[in-house]
């Protein structure tokens, strides 16, 4: 399902269009309430708000992992909410990475396997793999610690390898859910400071919710919801395509 | 990937599987034994009653099933044996004659079954001879009688006593004849120890003035299991006054007691696996409950719902089938020896067995099917309960899972 061109300009990666999700209940909650959106290739946007005020349920709505009740999601001039459920989960696979709060990682795979694992579910041949993982280890810093299962490395290694995880399908962009939440503070910095390399050098485009000022002021986009509304927008520096 | 990630999630939580995989052995090793057991105890039954006795099919004149007498004997004719031979499953003919007598000592006398046999072919085919405990067996000139150790015991005969028969020949002529006593047989069932005399078939059909008559041509196949199937090609191939019947038909309560045995078996490995579904259920219902954030973060970043359901399933056919190898590795040396060394029971049980007419001896078959079809059952169990999981994942929300 392909969108009209003239919706999206060619660095965007994500338009959302009156987006709102409401979760039904005695009392109706308005979780994201009519966001208009335009993320471009290579921004570095920090999703902040009280709790409560929809950050998460807005980049599930993002990521896809979860459906509008009115409004669009276009990716990549993709209508997301025009997909099956099937085509959904390939459609992550393929465009979108993750990372979570915690937990992220497979426990019975080592930092390696997990980096591979959803290249294995794209069919990738094991020489690119191969390569691939060496060159994302390597960049997140995790090359030594490759055979190690996630019980036996740390929480900010666990993140690392989850990053590492989240762009090993070349995604459009990555989705983080408070990466830094279980994080004491070197190792969130040291884990913001990888983000934001791989954001500068490769152009990669990071979308975190966050309440946390270390994270906040690393950004160089921060949009503010309160209430599942987009209260500001704030731009810190021009970006480089 | 899906193999290795279902092997390696089975050894997450070790105490667990072991436990799960200990119940299944445990299982199957019962159901092994019993089963080994059940089949060898009935398979030697139905051998002492078929075998050495009724064969596996028998083929007489109309109606002489219904109504045993010397009247309804016949002669072989060339016809009848050719449409038998035509048959390629049937690799011999044994000619009887059977009639009812009294047979009689200088102190006790009995009904008893009188059978008119050809020596050398019966020795062949049933291995009647090796059932000879004193004297000797018989051959085709002999005028003398073999007699079951039962009879030999209640008519207080020995070798070299005489045995005298009396009864009705064909045709009314009376029949009586005086019979030394050659040798004496022991049967493993205690009913057809009981009154059971073997003459060569010329004197019984000279006793009973049936020269060249037969009540039975027993025939001989390869597999008893093939018994139905030959019987119906030959009712529909041969005379029509003529009648053939399987060992089911003559014996039916032979039959029933070894279905209804069978029955009894299944339904007793049916309760215990049962029991031991609800253990691996348990398991698999806390597996499923413990990784739901686990399953949210695989679909979440792109692992399609079949793949993780095929990745759940292979681990419950793995614990499972873990169980069921181990569980029929231990049982092969334990089924082996009792095989070799079959159980008899002793003392009063003993008796209680032989009162009703079975052998008092437990035996152990060996067939692959007892060993192999735990398994089949122990997978398929596997697989039903895998749906569950299976629904569970179908039905995942990602972000449900995951806020949980």
């Amino acid at each position: 399902m392909s969108y009209p061109q003239n919706h999206t300009n060619e660095d965007s990666v994500i338009l959302t269009e009156k987006l709102s999700k409401t979760y039904e209940g005695i009392v109706p909650v308005k979780a994201v309430n009519q966001v208009d959106l335009e993320v471009k290739k290579g921004e570095f946007i920090a999703l902040v708000g009280p709790s409560g005020s929809g950050k998460t349920t807005l980049l599930n709505l993002l990521g896809g992992l979860d459906s509008p009740t009115s409004g669009s999601v276009i990716i990549h001039n993709q209508d997301i909410a025009q997909l099956t459920k099937n085509q959904l989960i390939d459609f992550r696979l393929r465009n979108i990475g993750f990372v979570f709060q915690a937990y992220n990682l497979i426990p019975v795979l080592t930092a390696r396997e997990n980096v591979e694992f959803v290249m294995l579910l794209q069919k990738i041949p094991v020489e690119v793999r191969n390569a691939r993982v060496d060159q994302l280890l390597k960049e997140v810093g995790l090359s030594e610690q490759a055979n190690k299962k996630p019980s036996k490395l740390s929480g900010g290694q666990q993140q690392r390898v989850a990053v590492a995880r989240a762009l090993a399908s070349k995604p459009q962009f990555v989705l983080a859910d408070e990466p830094t939440a279980n994080l004491d503070s070197k190792t969130a910095f040291n884990l913001l400071d990888m983000m934001a390399k791989l954001n500068e050098d490769e152009g990669i485009t990071f979308i975190f919710s966050t309440h946390d000022q270390r994270v906040i002021e690393r950004a160089k986009r921060v949009i503010t919801l309160v209430d599942g509304s987009l209260e500001s927008d704030i731009v810190k520096e021009v970006l480089v395509a | 990937m899906i193999i290795k990630l279902a092997w390696r999630n089975l050894w997450r939580n070790r105490k667990r599987t072991i436990i799960t995989s200990a119940s299944v052995v445990f299982a199957v090793l019962l159901a092994i034994f019993l089963n080994s057991l059940k089949e060898g105890i009935l398979v030697r039954m139905q051998e002492n009653v078929v075998s050495f006795y009724t064969g596996a099919i028998q083929v007489h004149r109309l109606g002489y099933w219904d109504d045993q007498t010397i009247e309804n004997t016949f002669e072989v004719n060339d016809e009848l044996i050719n449409s038998i031979e035509l048959n390629g499953k049937v690799t011999d003919m044994i000619p009887r004659l059977e009639s009812f007598g009294l047979t009689a000592s200088e102190q006790n006398s009995r009904g008893s079954l009188i059978v008119g046999i050809d020596p050398e072919k019966e020795r062949v085919v049933t291995k009647i001879d090796q059932k000879v405990v004193a004297g000797s067996y018989l051959s085709a000139q002999d005028q003398a009688a073999m007699i079951t150790s039962g009879l030999a015991e209640y008519l207080k005969l020995t070798i070299g006593d005489t045995l005298v028969i009396i009864g009705q020949g064909y045709h009314g002529v009376s029949a009586a004849g005086k019979y030394p006593i050659k040798g004496i047989l022991d049967f493993a069932s205690p009913q057809l120890n009981k009154s059971l005399v073997y003459l060569p078939l010329e004197q019984a059909q000279q006793l009973f003035g049936a020269d060249g008559r037969l009540s039975a041509l027993v025939l001989e196949i390869d597999k008893i299991s093939d018994a139905e199937e030959i019987t119906f090609n030959l009712s529909s191939s041969i005379q029509s006054d003529f009648e053939v019947m399987n060992w089911k038909t003559l014996l039916p309560e032979l039959d029933q007691i070894i279905e209804g045995e069978r029955a009894e078996n299944v339904i007793f490995l049916l309760v215990l696996y049962m029991l031991i579904s609800f253990g691996i259920f348990g398991t698999i219902l806390m597996m499923t409950m413990e990784r739901k954030y686990e399953f949210g973060v695989l679909v979440a970043i792109g692992m399609k719902k079949i793949k993780l359901s095929s990745v759940v399933v292979f681990e419950n056919v793995l614990v499972s089938l873990l169980g069921a190898f181990v569980g029929t590795v231990l049982s092969v040396p334990i089924i082996g020896y009792f095989n070799k060394y079959p159980i008899k029971v002793s003392g009063d049980l003993k008796e209680a067995y032989e009162q009703y007419g079975f052998e008092p001896v437990f035996y152990f078959s060996i067939e692959p099917p007892i060993f192999y079809s735990q398994t089949f059952i122990v997978l398929l169990i596997a697989l039903v309960l895998s749906i569950y999981p299976v629904i569970k994942i179908g039905r995942l929300d990602p972000v449900n899972a995951m806020r949980d």
